[in-house]
């Protein structure tokens, strides 16, 4: 068996004497599209800014091998993660096209970076028609596509998404997740954040359920999705 | 001559001096939201290293044109005042960086205040002044003098802003800047040394005070270690007159100040009947910076500077 390409032991987020993330483990394989499910306040977000070096954390962080050993940002990022925060981060006063630019900051590979410019066009036609324009002025759903399209600017090894589905509209989020299962299907490793389980266990293959900072449950996402409790809580049956 | 042209002209001049001056506190406070009140001087320290350098010179180099030893002055004074900058700001002002507003606000007017007093041990409490070694050619201009000096200060400064523009707009380093003003945190996320781009923004700064601390002492003739006070408070009027943060805005603001504070100083003394004299020229700035601050909080070019992300 080959390692995961991320494996998290023990990780720890505190935000003075709130404990945000009290000692998880978790893994994602080479590949995978694993999801991490949890209600409101559940230690998610905290969880993936931990791995992003965006918030001080404690434990054991191994990507493809080697430890993340309290990295700042940057360096984290150009080792080949890339996240998606929650509410898209987009840099609203830049232009569409600008943004895309950023995604690609740590790129030198001209040709290599124009490629992608177009795949992410050919991905979202919408922000090809839009790129000029400011970021700022594009719709909730544009913004997320564009999010999306900057972190693959990067060409990362593995990309974080937390809550993709936030605030948009049923069409739009549909749009999205057929977006997260195509990028998943070209081999871009995944880790997703979700509140709306029924989604995220629906695209996923492996599932983790976090409650009050603590993993409570993980397994296959099949297995999940018919499990009592997992139904009673956050399937809403 | 006609008062108002030559006043007009005058204006520009010194305006192109403020709005250069007033890019370096608008790039810091676009990135940081601090008003990095060294920034005058840094100016200060720039006029007087070119000064040094241009006395050295006149004494052992004589037979060298006054423009080589000017220009020679710029060139040391440049990364003298990059380096300065940087300085400040790691010592200074990076251990603040998630300290509360004021923290680093306080230590800005500290630093200055510091510099003021190096800058009389080193070169002493007496005016300094810039010997007279630059052509004095004067031109006759839409019925205004027009001296070749005050004509290369403009011409350089337009072509100091047109290039800055053109980093901030075109370039990758540009691009970090105006996206690690946006969000420092979404900067990072990009790959971006967020960092970098800080010292980065300071060290361009500094660079663009250099060369306008030799302009504006080449200009009046003279330089002092308390010079960077009034021309700091001057160009942060003009910042906050073209909204800061913002830098359209401040080269507008620099020129509109200028313009403001000759024709003041022009007809200042005809409006009060001559009881104030062209010495009051720099209550203008003030009286700018209130009705700014009054009318307007967010200047001539700024965006709601209140609730920024
Ligand atoms: N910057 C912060 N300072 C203090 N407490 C914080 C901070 N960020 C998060 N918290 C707290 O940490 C806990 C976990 O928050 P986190 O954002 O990780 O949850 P989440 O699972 O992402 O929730 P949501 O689904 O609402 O996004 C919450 O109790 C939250 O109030
Ligand atoms: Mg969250």
């Amino acid at each position: 068996m080959t390692a995961p390409l991320l494996s998290v032991h023990d990780l720890k987020v505190a935000y003075g004497g709130i404990h945000a993330v009290r000692g998880i483990d978790f893994e994602v394989g080479r590949g995978e599209l694993v999801c991490l499910i949890g209600a409101n306040g559940a230690g998610k977000s905290s969880t993936l800014k931990g791995l992003m070096g965006l918030v001080a954390h404690e434990g054991i962080i191994e990507f493809d091998g080697e430890r993340l050993h309290h990295q700042a940002t940057h360096a984290i990022v150009a080792r080949g993660l890339a996240l998606v925060p929650e509410g898209r981060g987009i840099f609203g006063r830049l232009t569409v096209a600008e943004n895309l630019d950023m995604g690609a900051y740590t790129r030198r590979d001209r040709a290599g970076i124009r490629a992608d410019l177009g795949r992410a066009f050919e991905l979202f036609p919408r922000l090809a028609e839009r790129r000029v324009q400011l970021a700022g002025t594009l719709s909730g759903g544009e913004q997320q596509m564009l999010a999306i399209a900057r972190a693959l600017m990067g060409r990362p090894r593995l990309l974080l998404l937390d809550e993709p589905s936030m605030g948009l509209a049923p069409l739009m989020v549909r749009k999205i997740y057929e977006t997260i299962a195509d990028i998943a299907s070209e081999g871009v490793t995944l880790l997703l954040v979700e509140q709306n389980a029924r989604l995220a266990l629906k695209v996923s293959q492996r599932a983790y359920v976090m409650e009050s900072g603590a993993v409570t449950l993980s397994g296959a996402c099949a297995e999940l999705a018919n499990d009592p409790q997992v139904r009673a809580a956050y399937l809403g049956e | 001559m006609d008062i108002f042209a030559q006043q007009l002209v005058n204006g520009l001049v010194l305006g192109s001096i403020y709005a250069l001056v007033a890019l370096g506190y608008t790039m810091v406070y676009g990135i940081l939201e601090l008003i990095n009140f060294a920034h005058g001087e840094v100016t200060m320290v720039g006029a007087m290293v070119a000064l040094s350098v241009i006395g050295l010179l006149m004494g052992v180099a004589p037979e060298l044109p006054g423009v080589v030893v000017v220009l020679a002055g710029i060139l040391v004074a440049i990364p003298a005042c990059m380096a300065l900058a940087y300085t400040i700001e790691k010592i200074a002002y990076r251990p603040l960086r998630h300290a509360p507003r004021l923290a680093p606000l306080i230590t800005a007017i500290g630093v200055s205040i510091i510099l003021q007093n190096l800058a009389m041990l080193i070169w002493g409490r007496q005016y300094v002044s810039f010997p007279a070694i630059l052509p004095s050619d004067k031109y006759a201009l839409l019925g205004a003098q027009i001296s070749l000096l005050q004509i290369v200060i403009v011409v350089l400064a337009l072509l100091l802003m047109a290039g800055l523009w053109l980093l901030v707009e075109r370039t990758r380093l540009g691009r970090a800047m105006r996206a690690t003003a946006q969000s420092r945190e979404v900067a990072e996320l990009m790959g971006v040394n967020v960092d970098r781009v800080i010292s980065a923004t300071f060290v361009l700064g500094a660079a663009i005070a250099a060369i306008a601390g030799v302009m504006v002492s080449a200009y009046y003739g003279l330089a002092h270690y308390y010079m960077g006070f009034m021309l700091g408070l001057k160009a942060f009027s003009a910042a906050v007159l073209g909204g800061i943060g913002n830098l359209a805005g401040a080269m507008l603001g620099g020129l509109l100040l200028g313009v403001i504070e000759a024709l003041g100083a022009g007809y200042i003394g005809d409006l009060t009947g001559g009881f104030l004299g062209s010495n009051y020229q720099d209550v203008f700035a003030f009286f700018v910076l209130i009705g700014v601050l009054v009318l307007r909080p967010s200047g001539l070019l700024g965006e709601r500077v209140a609730n920024r992300a």
